[in-house]
């Protein structure tokens, strides 16, 4: 509760807050369409490339400023980007190979540079390793409206081509054969992504935030089957592990932002893979089910349906054994009854004999029809 | 005026010929098969002629103009299997996006647009799913889905990729039904095909195409055992030869 | 031995087990695999180190290489519901199981030399003090490890090289031979992992991804056979570590970082140089086949209209080049080409096929 008041009280906090606010809105954002494009890996080779670009913006401009350190990152993603096209497009190499050798050679590099950064003893060096796990506590308040303007630019191209994208990651054959520039469409549509990724570097570090990439969309993927609100749930899941996790890093304790925001984003994500409605494990789990039952509730319906078919009389009692008899192997012929019982479509005569009512008898009509 | 005329098309994947030197004429009007092996390139041909594969060589004109002149004239159904069917879209949507030539870039559709959608899942059958999510339809719905985008397209001539592939009778013989009607209106219909006991049946023109035109033409005319032994190989069963020759 | 040549020695070996493994992740397109097992295999390193409080317990290894095939496993049970395509799923996991290794370390074991940048890229400079005993033999600590992870994946790769081999080009087929695509697959991945946990403590987490993948799609640059590619690779790795090695020493950096530098550098050469697919080599023989190609062309184009109505209009030398969609100048040097090869002749504005043309045209469209 402290907390929450804090959050609305301490300068530091708001500030903190508001920045990985904007980064989870806009990497949920984006991350549906790498998602949807299954470029989920490209983001986190992106996110890795990024770093040399930090790095040597700094060397060679001598200044912390994030817009400078957002360009050299921005540039070494694309830079990176295209290195996988040309050896996926022109070898035999595959992306997979092409993303890990790009992920971790660029990497490596950026760490090499770090380290020449401390040795050199440039000055306002400190806090460069932020960019490793991040640390939203390190945000100014001029760099939080700095990443909201990129942000509200990065958001209203994708609402300005909001329809050319969703052709894109449908069916971009068709979309180039109506007239619209799918190449073009696919660099803006990257670049895009890799602005997002750039946004959130200095607070959840490279190394974690192509999670902020992936997961949010994910979850978001479970709980609807519209494009728009999809992206918007995973903005907002974005924002709330984005908020969250800074809150939690800066109770002190030393953490990084970066792994308490993943850590709350994956657990958004189990959450929804497991109890989303429709698609979740435990809901098409639970309706499994209840078709199953359904489908023998029916067919014992069916059998007496049958059997009162040589009666001329529809209500006509029959005996439990016979009933069992019929639904061999299906079992617990006594339970669906007294489950039919209690829905009112069959009433028990005596203990070993039942017979249909008039809305039992009306069920297993329509099942039939529905079913033939 | 042709329909469409490819002149001298040459197609290739890394300095390897998929196509060689295609001539094709194509009258206005008609249903037309394209057919041949697999790896013949059917598909090629379709994407090359709208644009989406540059050839190396060739030329392909629309009612006498370039594809990017007529564009507008043309609708395309692409085979089933190269989309995301789990895609987080509905029905509806996917039609609409049949609009979004005509719209052009930016523009939303409208209600109008929304109308002629539904009006082309009517004539599908469809109109009952409209709201349905993409990832619940059957092959065959899926199939009468992109027909329908392709309907509200409003084209003249129109290129089917594999319209028949995995779906069932029912729908089979719906969407023929769709394309005799197209006929009917005086548009064409193009398509690639790879059921040859039907060819006779639903086609009146057939393009047989083994990486060069075998033959083109009304079927009577290009779709004898001779031309068809000639794009399969030895590879086509005996059986289709029989029965391509007796009728 | 001396500190450096040991420290060398470690690279090369550390380099050389993790290109084995590294060859069937590239093969198998499942390289970003080890990008997720090597940083998971931390927090199978933490918990071991939790339950073993320490972190020279020799059973830490393979108890840290459980989590490498437990990331595997969650990330198939992810992909199993279909709620989640497979790069999503890995892009989910392991950054996951990764964050719970970091958080914990902050929390409950920062006095132990697993501070972020140890994890990232390893202390391969300070394995020299680390000392261990092997026979008799003072060596360090890790080249001991490595060593054993080395002669390990060398004696999988030659007991089940045949099952390797036909599993990852052939799965149906290995399938219908009887060896299981699954316990091939998690045989693998444990290798990998354990591979992983064991190089982790040398060279940190994206080192081992650079060291298993770059040296690996390097020789694949050569050959097509899995017995050279396997060598290339191997002498990728070796070129790397010792390359990587110089870096270190010659600009005085981090050694990982080096290494996977270095990684990168020699499959960026390979890239360019290599016979066959190289990018030069592809650009020379393009620019080779274009002629031909072209050539090719213009006798097919001739021989489809020899003795047609359109032949006058076809194949007359001013005109070819609207035809075919090529450059004036373009034509004109083809039709040149083509003279000089003996394939065309010109006779009055007109060009005609002569019988090795003909034969050229003809055998290009017979496939």
């Amino acid at each position: 509760m402290d907390l929450f008041l804090e959050l609305f009280t301490d300068y530091t906090l708001r500030t903190v807050a508001l920045g990985t606010a904007v980064l989870g809105i806009v990497s949920g954002a984006l991350g549906t369409y790498a998602v949807l494009r299954r470029q989920s890996l490209l983001g986190d080779a992106m996110s890795h490339a990024a770093l040399p670009g930090v790095v040597l913006a700094f060397i060679i401009t001598g200044s912390r400023e994030p817009l400078v350190l957002l360009i050299g990152a921005g540039i070494a993603g694309i830079i990176g980007t295209l290195f996988m096209l040309l050896i996926t497009r022109y070898t035999r190499i595959r992306e997979d190979s092409a993303l890990g050798i790009i992920l971790s050679v660029f990497f490596g590099f950026g760490l090499i540079l770090l380290q020449v950064v401390e040795r050199l003893g440039l000055p306002n060096r400190a806090g460069l390793n932020v960019f490793l796990f991040g640390q939203a506590a390190t945000l100014l308040f001029r760099d939080v409206v700095l990443m909201a303007i990129i942000s509200l630019l990065v958001i209203s191209i994708v609402i300005l081509f909001w329809k050319e994208f969703k052709l894109l990651s449908f069916d971009s054959d068709f979309g180039a054969s109506i007239g619209f520039n799918m190449v073009w469409l696919d660099i803006l549509l990257i670049s895009l992504l890799v602005v997002a990724i750039v946004i959130g570097l200095q607070a959840v570090g490279v190394v974690l935030m192509s999670a902020m990439i992936v997961a949010p969309a994910a979850a978001a993927r479970q709980w609807t089957d519209s494009l728009s609100i999809m992206m918007i749930l995973s903005a907002i899941f974005g924002a709330i592990s984005g908020i969250s996790g800074a809150i939690i890093s800066s109770t002190g304790a030393g953490l990084s932002t970066g792994p308490v925001v993943v850590l709350v984003i994956s657990t958004i994500v189990l959450f929804s893979v497991l109890f989303a409605t429709k698609r979740g494990v435990v809901w098409s789990w639970y309706s499994r089910l209840r078709r199953q039952r359904m489908l023998i509730l029916e067919s014992v319906l069916n059998n007496m349906l049958k059997l009162a078919e040589q009666h001329d009389d529809p209500t006509h009692p029959h005996a439990l054994v016979v009933l069992e008899a019929m639904n061999h192997g299906q079992g617990g012929v006594k339970n669906t009854l007294s489950e039919l019982i209690k829905r009112g479509w069959v009433v028990q005569i005596d203990p070993t004999h039942f017979s249909l009512t008039a809305a039992g008898i009306e069920e297993a009509e329509t099942f039939l029809l529905q079913n033939n | 005026m042709q329909a469409l005329e490819v002149t001298d098309l040459t197609v290739a994947y890394q300095e390897k010929p998929v196509l060689w030197d295609i001539d094709l004429d194509v009258p206005e009007g008609i249903l037309m098969a394209i057919v041949g092996p697999n790896g013949a390139g059917k598909t090629t041909l379709i994407k090359s002629i709208l644009g989406l594969i540059t050839p190396a060589a060739g030329n392909v004109l629309i009612y006498g103009k370039s594809y990017a002149a007529q564009r507008h004239l043309v609708g395309y159904v692409p085979q089933r299997g190269s989309v995301d069917w789990d895609f987080p879209t509905s029905v509806l949507d996917v039609v609409l996006m049949g609009r979004y030539g005509a719209l052009g870039w930016f523009k939303r559709p409208s209600a109008a647009d929304r109308q002629l959608a539904y009006d082309a899942l009517e004539k599908v059958g469809m109109v009952d799913y409209a709201s349905r999510q993409i990832s619940q339809l059957s092959g065959g719905q899926q199939q009468r889905t992109f027909l329908a985008r392709a309907l509200v397209q409003d084209a003249k001539l129109y290129f089917m990729d594999e319209p028949f592939q995995g779906v069932d009778a029912t729908t089979e013989r719906a969407i023929i039904e769709i394309l005799q009607n197209l006929r009917e209106q005086g548009k064409t219909v193009i398509a690639v095909h790879h059921d040859l006991q039907t060819v006779q049946e639903y086609f009146d023109w057939v393009t047989l195409l083994n990486v060069r035109r075998i033959a083109s033409g009304p079927v009577a005319e290009a779709f004898t055992p001779e031309k068809l032994r000639q794009a399969y190989g030895g590879r086509i069963a005996f059986l289709k030869e029989e029965k391509a020759a007796g009728d | 031995m001396s500190a450096s040549t040991e420290i060398l020695l470690i690279a090369i070996v550390t380099a050389v087990a993790c290109a084995i493994p590294g060859v069937f992740l590239v093969l198998r397109q499942m390289a970003m695999m080890s990008d997720a097992i090597s940083h998971t295999v931390l927090l199978g390193i933490v918990l071991g180190f939790f339950a073993f409080q320490s972190l020279d317990s020799p059973w830490l290894i393979p108890a840290a290489a459980i989590m490498g095939v437990i990331t595997v496993f969650l990330v198939e049970m992810f992909v199993n519901t279909r709620l989640v395509k497979e790069d999503a799923a890995i892009g989910i996991v392991f950054p996951a199981l990764f964050s719970i290794a970091v958080i914990l370390i902050s929390r409950y074991a920062s006095g132990v030399h697993l501070d972020s940048d140890a994890v990232l890229l390893g202390q391969l400079e300070f394995a020299f003090f680390d000392r261990s005993q092997l026979f008799g033999l003072d060596i360090a600590h890790a080249l001991k490890v490595m060593g054993i992870i080395l002669i390990l994946n060398v004696i999988l790769l030659l007991l089940f090289y045949k099952e390797l081999k036909i599993s990852t080009f052939d799965a149906g087929l290995a399938a219908a031979l009887g060896f299981s695509p699954v316990l091939i697959h998690y045989g693998l991945m444990m290798m990998v992992s354990i591979t992983a946990v064991g190089a982790f403590d040398a060279v940190g987490s994206i080192l081992v991804v650079a060291l298993m993948i770059a040296p690996a799609a390097t020789g694949w640059l050569f050959t097509d056979r899995l017995d050279r590619m396997l060598i290339y690779a191997v002498v990728a790795a070796v070129l790397s570590a010792v390359g990587g090695f110089a870096m270190a020493i010659w600009f005085d950096t981090n050694m990982g970082g080096s290494m996977a530098t270095m990684c990168g550098v020699v499959f960026i050469i390979a890239l360019l140089t290599a016979p066959d697919r190289g990018l030069i080599a592809v650009a020379l023989r393009r620019m080779r086949q274009r002629w031909e190609f072209s050539q090719t062309m213009l006798a097919i184009h001739l021989l489809n209209h020899e003795g047609t109505d359109a032949e006058e209009d076809e194949c007359r030398v001013d005109h070819l080049w609207e035809h075919l969609r090529w450059q004036p100048d373009f034509a004109e040097q083809v039709i040149r080409y083509a003279e000089g090869h003996g394939v065309v002749r010109r006779q009055r504005g007109i060009l005609n096929l002569t019988d090795e043309g003909r034969a050229i045209a003809e055998k290009a469209m017979v496939r």
